[in-house]
């Protein structure tokens, strides 16, 4: 082994269908962002599962403070409005 | 299985925090690279996902050792295509344990100087296009027993790994049993060949799930912890419940003379392996042990100047990138 | 067979073999690659030249009208029967000749197809068609791969000189059979991207030939063949 570098860590998210978001799909080694998205296409698309990627280091990605999970998500449980199935629809309505 | 004698590290956590811990993975939470963990856990699951990385790894070779003599030429791209995917898993698993705070460089030095295992099976050769066959439906079919529930496992990055890895495997072990199907409709050399696919890998398919772990206080705290979720004993029979009609099947003949269905417990009652040998291959004297880590560290230095001079150019557009603004 | 279609199953021979041959030296890489990421995309490269051997040789096998399948042509025939390119007979060497065998093919197979894409026959403009999309981002990888490499550390920069001086012979060959003649074109891409790689093409146009007309293969060719058709051999007529 010489004084060798690592190749940094990227984060790779692909849109799957037109009109869907970017969805994070994993993770891979790349020397620049260039050769992430060449690489991404070739470990993440191996079935054409997309048709966009992008690529953002690791080390850029800041994440909510896991101490804080309490706050920051427990308001939404009782926004259950929020899921469609939250609303009785009478059958008379139709498919809505 | 991909993972085999994962000693679970000693803990030695505040007792207040090892509970709230305890309590989140009994409600099925998953536990994020971020949460708070303990040390045993975040150590036990490095050398679990590590050896399980290095076994798909590890794992291309015998099965690559083929791919240039595949028979014909959708043989040939489906073989590739099925070894593709192992290094695609590799992959996403050594990006799982790369979230626990080790690098995939560091993992694969471990890997070179014996430090870190791959699973046993890997270890022997293939001798023949049959072994393809038994590689796929035997290999195959006894990891997918593994992985399908390790899809639940406690730690969500292993978990998601292992989701993206199950949907992709589903075709493995069947074109594996496909190979089989066409030898034992074919020929009588091609059948014998067959046959002999099978007795070679029976034993060492079953020494996949590791010795009988019902005693061992290492598996009780992987299990309490979500990391292994079946016993070694439980999936070792239901893997050989599953694989004996389809050996009847295919015509073929389980190599173990005390093989019989057993009414009381729903399942066979089969032979151990040779659990001496499996120690032996685990101490790196497996048939192929030798040569396996040798061409890993071939391809790794082989390798080296690929790695350094990528990185190199790299820096150099990063820096006339910096120069132009 | 007519005159044409001796010349188009000549012809059909020399894509499906030169496919067929390189896709065999890339899927030798497996589980050897320098690096994770390079592993998988070279295995895609072989996937893609083998999936286009199958359209070729067996296009073939219609047109020969003698009942031979792409897996008969690709399995049973001898050396002198093949007629791929020499540039794809030689072997993996280290990774900068691989890289650069596959650059130095990909932009003569890209131009090749995108003219074949407008053939005459609709079944070759067909698979021309198909193929050109896969071939388009193989020389997009191997261009990339040979500036950073080219231009990367003194090491990787003398690997791949090495490899350019040695496989620049094996290009001319690429070039004899054209419809159209696609040296000027290729030149001038080729030599935009090593001179962006910082390095430089041999003065000597001295182009080996043999391969593509079948009258002067490598002594590599034959070794290979005699580990991808060992198994059809060894069992004739069974079925695998």
């Amino acid at each position: 082994m010489t004084d060798q570098q690592e190749w940094p860590l990227w984060e790779i998210f692909i849109r799957g269908q037109h009109g869907a978001s970017h969805r994070h799909v994993g993770s891979l080694h790349a020397p620049d962002a260039e050769m992430a998205i060449l690489n991404a296409r070739d470990v993440y698309t191996r079935r054409k599962e997309g048709v966009s990627i992008w690529a953002v280091p690791s080390s850029a990605i800041a994440a909510s403070s896991p101490s804080k999970k309490g706050p920051m998500y427990d308001p939404a449980d009782d926004k259950t409005y929020r899921h469609p199935t939250f609303f009785d629809i009478p059958k008379d309505v139709g498919p809505m | 299985m991909y993972a085999q004698m994962v000693k679970s590290e000693a803990t030695q956590d505040d007792p207040e925090k090892l509970k709230a811990f305890q309590e989140r993975i009994d409600a099925g939470d998953k536990i994020e690279p971020k949460d708070w963990m303990p040390e045993g856990y975040r150590k036990t699951l490095i050398r679990q996902i590590g050896q399980h990385a290095h076994s798909e790894i590890v794992g291309q070779l015998p099965e690559g050792n083929w791919i240039t003599r595949a028979p014909t030429l959708e043989r040939k791209a489906i073989l590739l295509a099925k070894v593709q995917d192992e290094a695609g898993h590799g992959l996403y698993l050594y990006c799982a344990a790369e979230t626990l705070g080790v690098s995939r460089d560091e993992m694969t030095e471990m890997l070179l100087d014996g430090r870190m295992k791959y699973s046993s099976i890997f270890a022997y050769p293939t001798l023949t296009w049959a072994d393809m066959g038994a590689v796929g439906w035997l290999v195959d079919g006894a990891a997918i027993m593994n992985q399908v529930p390790l899809q639940r496992t406690s730690f969500g990055p292993y978990a998601r790994a292992m989701i993206r890895i199950c949907k992709e495997e589903s075709f493995h072990q069947r074109q594996g049993f496909d190979i089989m199907m066409k030898m034992c409709s074919g020929t009588p050399a091609q059948k014998q060949m067959a046959q002999d696919a099978l007795n070679r890998f029976w034993f060492p398919a079953l020494m996949m799930f590791g010795p009988s772990d019902a005693e061992s206080k290492h598996s009780a705290q992987s299990m309490a912890w979500k990391i292994k979720m079946n016993s070694n004993d439980e999936l070792r029979q239901k893997f050989v419940d599953q694989t004996v009609p389809q050996a009847e099947y295919l015509g073929l003949t389980i190599p173990d003379e005390t093989l019989a269905w057993n009414e009381d417990k729903g399942g066979y009652d089969f032979a151990e392996p040779d659990w001496g040998e499996f120690f032996d291959v685990l101490k790196g004297n497996g048939p192929c042990s030798v040569d396996r880590i040798a061409t890993r560290q071939k391809a790794w230095d082989d390798g080296a100047w690929v790695r350094d001079g990528l990185m190199a150019h790299a820096a150099k557009k990063r820096a006339a990138k910096v120069a132009a603004e | 067979m007519t005159k044409p279609d001796a010349d188009l199953f000549e012809f059909l021979l020399r894509m499906g073999d030169t496919t067929l041959i390189l896709g065999h030296r890339l899927s030798e890489w497996c589980g050897k690659a320098p690096v994770l990421e390079e592993d998988i995309a070279l295995a895609n490269t072989a996937l893609d030249l083998i999936g286009q051997t199958q359209m070729w040789l067996g296009l073939a096998g219609e047109v020969e009208g003698k009942g031979r399948t792409a897996d008969d042509l690709a399995m049973l025939r001898d050396a002198w029967d093949f007629r791929c390119a020499l540039l794809v007979q030689q072997p993996n060497g280290d990774f900068a000749q691989t890289i650069m065998r596959q650059f130095l093919f990909d932009h003569w197979h890209l131009d090749a197809l995108c003219k074949l894409a407008h053939h005459s026959n609709d079944q070759v403009a067909a698979i021309a068609a198909k193929a050109s999309k896969e071939v388009t981002y193989h020389a997009e990888r191997s261009a990339d791969l040979v500036i950073r490499l080219g231009d990367g550390t003194e090491e990787s920069h003398s690997r791949m000189q090495a490899a350019l001086d040695l496989l620049y012979p094996f290009v001319g060959e690429l070039f004899t059979f054209s419809v159209e003649d696609l040296r000027p074109d290729y030149d001038a891409k080729v030599e935009a991207i090593l001179t962006e790689a910082t390095l430089t093409i041999p003065d000597s146009r001295f182009a080996h030939l043999g391969g593509l007309s079948g009258t002067r293969h490598s002594e590599h060719l034959g070794h290979l063949l005699s580990q991808m058709q060992w198994l059809q051999r060894a069992y004739p007529g069974d079925t695998w």
